[in-house]
């Protein structure tokens, strides 16, 4: 196969792929509209914990002018990372506010000078090549990059060796298995050159010999951009997968592009692959040499209920109703707002909640496009066994299911490996009867988790 | 509107546009041409039948679940299912009221005792079946000519019989109706008679058998169907059919005078149509796909150890009964390899 990769897009079932999964309608109308950059909002609430860890520390008070780009709020430890003015502005408050999780959290709340520009007005260029791979862990820390793709797992943390073993693979995830979403899409093709370097750098900080580039083949012309730009060395190689939900999750890509199983209970840094989100890799050949930390980041905003939908380049700290306002909502009559894919991302209930670090993309659906259907009415399973043909773990959900209305907890962690479950969605998507397979299974993993506490 | 401005639920959002409802529809759409040949060569008595059998399933289930004080069930189509293969698996002319009995049984005894679809762990068309098997021991061997002049004109004399009455002996009746008709099934006529029926005759529906199961080719077709649209789990009849043959063909090897060759055991009584429509119910088959393969190989040798040893002529029935008791079993026996998880045969 990897003789004729111009052949490639015409045998789409000879890519790469793992067993099972789903073929949602993608509904990725906004792949071909060029990002565009939403004006600031007069005012950005940071929630200081935008990312997986320990929330960051406030550095400056109420009161305080900072410019676009300094540093307000410090990393406390290892597993936690900075924060950056997204626009110049004043510091009107440190309080707690409401966040898209239902949470009230501390948060920096800025004023946003009517007169503040896209320039910069913090960090220094720096020489990247310069750089040990301790230096580059520590740029990426200062950036206060996390994983763009929704984790928001802290990146400096990812590109860290590992203690014992070592990385041979950076697996770069473009996959975008999502429906709706096309932020990744975009910065693929817009932020080429940033990509490969943020790759480069990577690479460097790991240790690792060799990149892998997985995108889903219904992007075949982000494919052919990188393929252009992939540096003479031979380091980094860009691989077709097979579109199909969730091609995207890391166990999954691992399969599909090295044929590589991460055993139960594993990590992948242990089989010495280490995944990484082509959103956050772009943004970090971008933001590195320029010394600049993570203002804003491109969200896709879609959906039925949308009048301009597209990718935005977003400061962090807006709130959901200037990106709607800007996108053109018909507000009253949007009936369900999620933050993320329609797969596994979150309805919000509240339009006053910030754009952070992990959100990829905002889709409002009103009153006659429910994305779920009209009909929920919830029947008795009919083993029709469609879960265990699509559940990309091999799990038995349909089984879980019936153990989970009668409370057995215990069985379905040890003899039916709900711990496997990494709740993708594919079974409840199915099931003829909706069940709520998925959302039971959240509720067991989370009863399992308080009794082995 | 009541409707609240925005909806909070969790994730998934989007759901495939395939409910229950759809899947049975499905179902009784590739059942219906089956229904339809029946009555073709039938006539009226098949047509009052299989109208009976679903009329008394539907009302059955609405039955119990009033009894149960639950919503009514009946749209998700189970029901018409379970009449509709019920009244194709009995005699074209068995008696109405008797039909009304194996409906009734099917859903009362088959399924909502259980607590209703999804929980039963009997087919319940087949329970329906066994139990008329049981009841009406000689309606149920009574078979009448198909293709008669007067079909569609005239009743059966048995069709009409009064409830709890005998139905009158029709074979003075169907030797009338047609020339040389023998009143036997193919699979008795080889068991008692030694004597084979043509290919042919079976392909052309030109046999003596239950309403339903004349025409393999039909049936395949309408199976085919399904399992083209992902409504059937294709692995079943594929089970059930190859490892049949293949028992067949064994014991063909070992007496090729007493034992019959595979074709015969495959169009002859209702394998087809067992393997196709009455196996292949979600909701009493396994759902693992090792689970699948065993269970379509223990339905296949089974019948054919009933049509060999047993003193049936027919053993289809109860060997999917007795697949579906073990499906649970094997279901627990065959768990799928979890991802991450070693093999269970590991090569390394």
């Amino acid at each position: 196969m990897g003789l004729f990769p111009f052949c490639m897009p015409y045998f789409p079932f000879l890519n790469k792929t793992f067993p099972r999964g789903i073929h949602p309608a993608d509904n990725k109308s906004t792949a071909t509209i060029p990002i565009r950059r939403l004006p600031f909002a007069t005012q950005l609430t940071l929630p200081l914990n935008q990312h997986i860890g320990k929330q960051a520390l406030p550095m400056v008070q109420p009161g305080q002018e900072v410019v676009r780009g300094q540093p307000i709020a410090r990393a406390d430890g290892f597993m936690s990372v900075p924060l950056h003015a997204p626009a110049d502005g004043v510091v009107e408050a440190i309080e707690p506010r409401p966040t898209a999780q239902g949470t009230w959290m501390d948060s920096i709340v800025l004023r946003v000078f009517d007169a503040s520009t896209q320039e910069y007005g913090w960090g220094e260029p720096q020489d990247m090549d310069g750089l040990t791979p301790e230096g580059i862990v520590r740029a990426v820390w200062d950036a206060g990059l996390v994983g763009l793709g929704g984790a928001a797992f802290p990146s400096h943390v990812k590109i860290t060796p590992p203690k014992e073993g070592r990385v041979h693979t950076l697996v770069v995830n473009g996959c975008e298995c999502e429906p709706y979403l096309t932020c990744d899409h975009r910065l693929m093709l817009e932020l080429t050159d940033d990509l490969i370097t943020g790759i480069g750098y990577a690479l460097r900080a790991l240790g690792a010999e060799r990149a892998v580039i997985g995108v889903e083949d219904n992007k075949q012309d982000a494919v052919e951009a990188i393929r252009r730009k992939l540096p003479e060395n031979g380091l980094i190689d860009v691989q077709a997968v097979r579109t199909k939900y969730p091609q995207g999750a890391e166990k999954m890509l691992i399969h599909s592009l090295l044929g590589l199983d991460v055993p139960t209970g594993k990590r992948a840094s242990e089989l010495g692959v280490v995944v990484n989100n082509v959103g956050t890799l772009a943004m970090m050949g971008r933001l590195l040499p320029q010394g600049h930390g993570l203002t804003e980041r491109v969200v896709t905003v879609t959906g039925p209920g949308i009048a301009r939908p597209g990718d935005y380049w977003v400061p962090l700290g807006t709130p959901m109703r200037h990106v709607l306002d800007w996108a053109g909502a018909p507000g009253v009559s949007a009936r369900e707002i999620i933050l993320g894919g329609p797969m596994m991302g979150q309805a919000v209930a509240s339009l006053d909640v910030p754009v952070t670090k992990g959100v990829s993309g905002i889709l409002v659906f009103d009153d006659r496009h429910i994305p779920s259907g009209q009909d929920r009415r919830v029947r008795p399973c009919i083993k029709c066994g469609e879960c265990l043909r699509v559940c990309p773990m091999g799990l038995n959900p349909s089984m879980l299911g019936m153990l989970a209305a009668k409370a057995e907890y215990d069985a379905m962690g040890s003899t039916f490996h709900l711990g496997d479950c990494f709740e993708c969605g594919s079974c409840t998507y199915v099931c003829p009867s909706n069940i709520p397979l998925v959302q039971q299974f959240r509720v067991a993993k989370a009863i399992l988790r308080e009794r082995a506490a | 509107m009541s409707s609240p401005l925005t909806e909070l639920r969790t994730a998934p959002h989007v759901k495939r546009n395939l409910g229950v409802e759809r899947i049975m529809s499905h179902v009784v759409l590739a059942l219906l041409p089956i229904a339809a040949f029946a009555v073709w060569q039938y006539g009226l008595s098949a047509l009052a039948l299989i109208i009976t059998v679903i009329a008394s399933c539907l009302l059955t289930e609405r039955l119990c679940n009033r009894l149960g004080g639950v919503a009514s069930t009946l749209s998700d189509g189970s029901a018409t299912i379970t009449g509709l293969l019920l009244a194709l698996t009995l005699p074209p002319a068995f008696p109405l009221w008797m039909g009304a009995v194996a409906g009734f049984m099917a859903i009362a005894l088959g399924k909502a005792l259980f607590g209703g679809l999804g929980f039963n762990v009997l087919n319940p068309a087949l329970v329906g079946r066994a139990f008329v098997q049981a009841a009406f021991p000689a309606a149920i061997t009574s078979w009448v000519p198909a293709y008669a002049p007067e079909r569609f004109s005239a009743f059966v004399p048995t069709t009409w019989t009064l409830p709890f009455m005998t139905p009158p002996d029709i074979s003075a009746w169907a030797k009338a109706a047609v020339d040389g008709f023998t009143g036997a099934t193919p699979l008795a006529r080889w068991k008692f008679e030694n004597v084979l029926t043509s290919p042919i005759d079976f392909l052309s529906g030109a046999v003596t058998a239950s309403a339903g199961e004349t025409s393999a080719i039909l049936i395949l077709l309408c199976g085919l169907y399904l399992a083209a649209r992902r409504f059937l789990d294709w692995r079943i009849p594929v089970a059930v059919l190859a490892s049949a043959a293949l028992t067949a063909w064994i014991f063909q090897l070992m007496d090729p005078v007493r034992y019959p060759d595979p074709l015969f055991a495959l169009l002859s009584g209702g394998l087809v149509i067992g393997a196709m429509f009455m196996a292949t119910d979600m909701v009493t088959s396994p759902v693992t796909p090792l689970g699948v393969w065993l269970y379509g190989v223990f339905i296949g040798v089974l019948t054919m150890m009933i049509r060999y040893f047993g003193g049936l002529t027919e053993g289809v029935m109860y060997a999917i009964l007795f697949g579906n008791a073990l499906a649970p079993l094997i279901d627990r026996l065959t768990p799928p390899r979890v991802f991450g998880h070693p093999r269970l045969w590991s090569r390394s």
